[in-house]
């Protein structure tokens, strides 16, 4: 950094300053913060677009608090817990490969860890798949015409409970998922190019910021994810009134 | 350089952390506690979620400013909620034909 800081004095020489520095900053740091506090506002910007959703849900669930729990309880917990435990475990692995670059370590570690990433996020989404495919066949998809529940799960209805009411779960659990793994799959298509880069050797202690970002988008994913497997999945494990 | 590097054993020590949690929800979610149920769950899902935020995402580690926006996010979350809630739960105060979302069936 002295050649840089040397730069600087002596009115940014272009050819001292390190390469990923961009013109209009001072220095590497101030360039790395404020790449970290955009990124910041992009997800404060996620949380209210999710944040719709989730309210939807409170709304809806606090006026149908049994169709909800009988129709979460179409919804494998087993498969859920799996997917969770795949995708926290793809956090740390992301974690893990913004920590490498970090430190400076090898760029077959760091695009292991993140090609790790990608792999559990990959399982994670065939999961996913293999789920809405069971939906699909059980008549569950929320989309009019579509939604044709089997008339055995019709006539065991808990109490006052309607099909509409059902759908009305379903709808939200393939808005409230589909958007959070519609999100994955832009970050698998985000990480691959910032993957390219790391096989370059282009990333050091001194610039990673890439790498930190996608860390912080990865990252919030995985929270968006921590309260819809509960209030989705776990729901109605307890549930056996009516049945 | 003052960006602060999280040890490994922290990372570890973060996603075990997480694993224990989540079997914790699977196990309360199994047993009914009635309304509790989901007051267990939203305790849980907090605290893994303020574990990927302080330490997965650096948010301990951070400038002041970027908790500045980390609080606001939390802020402008509880306005979109609140707000709508209070509307939503007050409708059933003027009768049941203005609307009462809220009215159990």
């Amino acid at each position: 950094m002295a050649t840089h800081a040397e730069a600087v004095e002596h009115g940014h020489g272009p050819e001292a300053a390190h390469e990923a520095l961009a013109h209009h900053f001072d220095n590497l740091e101030q360039q790395r913060e404020a790449g970290a506090l955009g990124m910041w506002v992009f997800i404060a910007q996620e949380v209210m677009f999710f944040g719709g959703l989730f309210l939807a849900y409170l709304i809806y669930r606090m006026k149908y608090p049994t169709a909800f729990m009988a129709a979460s309880n179409h919804l494998n917990w087993k498969i859920g817990t799996f997917n969770t435990a795949v995708l926290i475990t793809s956090s740390l692995t992301m974690a893990m490969a913004v920590w490498a670059t970090q430190t400076g370590r090898s760029r077959r570690m760091q695009v292991g860890l993140m090609a790790a990433t990608v792999l559990l996020g990959f399982v994670f989404l065939g999961v996913k798949a293999v789920e809405y495919h069971d939906k699909y066949v059980d008549g569950l998809i929320p989309i009019a015409g579509w939604f044709n529940p089997s008339p055995e799960l019709v006539a065991h209805l808990p109490h006052g409970v309607t099909v509409g009411q059902y759908q009305m779960f379903f709808w939200l659990y393939f808005a409230m998922t589909g958007l959070h793994a519609l999100h994955m799959i832009i970050g698998v298509g985000i990480i691959a190019p910032i993957m390219w880069m790391a096989w370059r050797g282009r990333f050091s202690p001194e610039y990673h910021s890439p790498v930190e970002n996608f860390g912080l988008y990865w990252h919030f994913v995985d929270i968006i994810w921590i309260f819809l497997f509960p209030l989705l999945y776990l729901l109605g494990a307890h549930f056996t009134a009516g049945h | 350089m003052s960006e602060h590097i999280v040890p490994r054993t922290t990372y570890f020590g973060v996603f075990g952390a997480l694993l224990v949690l989540t079997a914790l929800t699977v196990v309360a979610a199994n047993i009914n506690f009635g309304k509790m149920n989901d007051v267990i769950a939203m305790t849980i899902a907090v605290t893994k979620m303020t574990l990927v935020l302080l330490f997965f995402m650096h948010v301990r580690y951070s400038s002041r400013l970027i908790w500045v926006i980390v609080a606001s996010m939390f802020f402008w979350l509880l306005i979109l909620l609140s707000l709508t809630l209070t509307d939503y739960t007050s409708r059933d105060w003027f009768g049941a034909n203005v609307g009462g979302i809220m009215s159990r069936q």
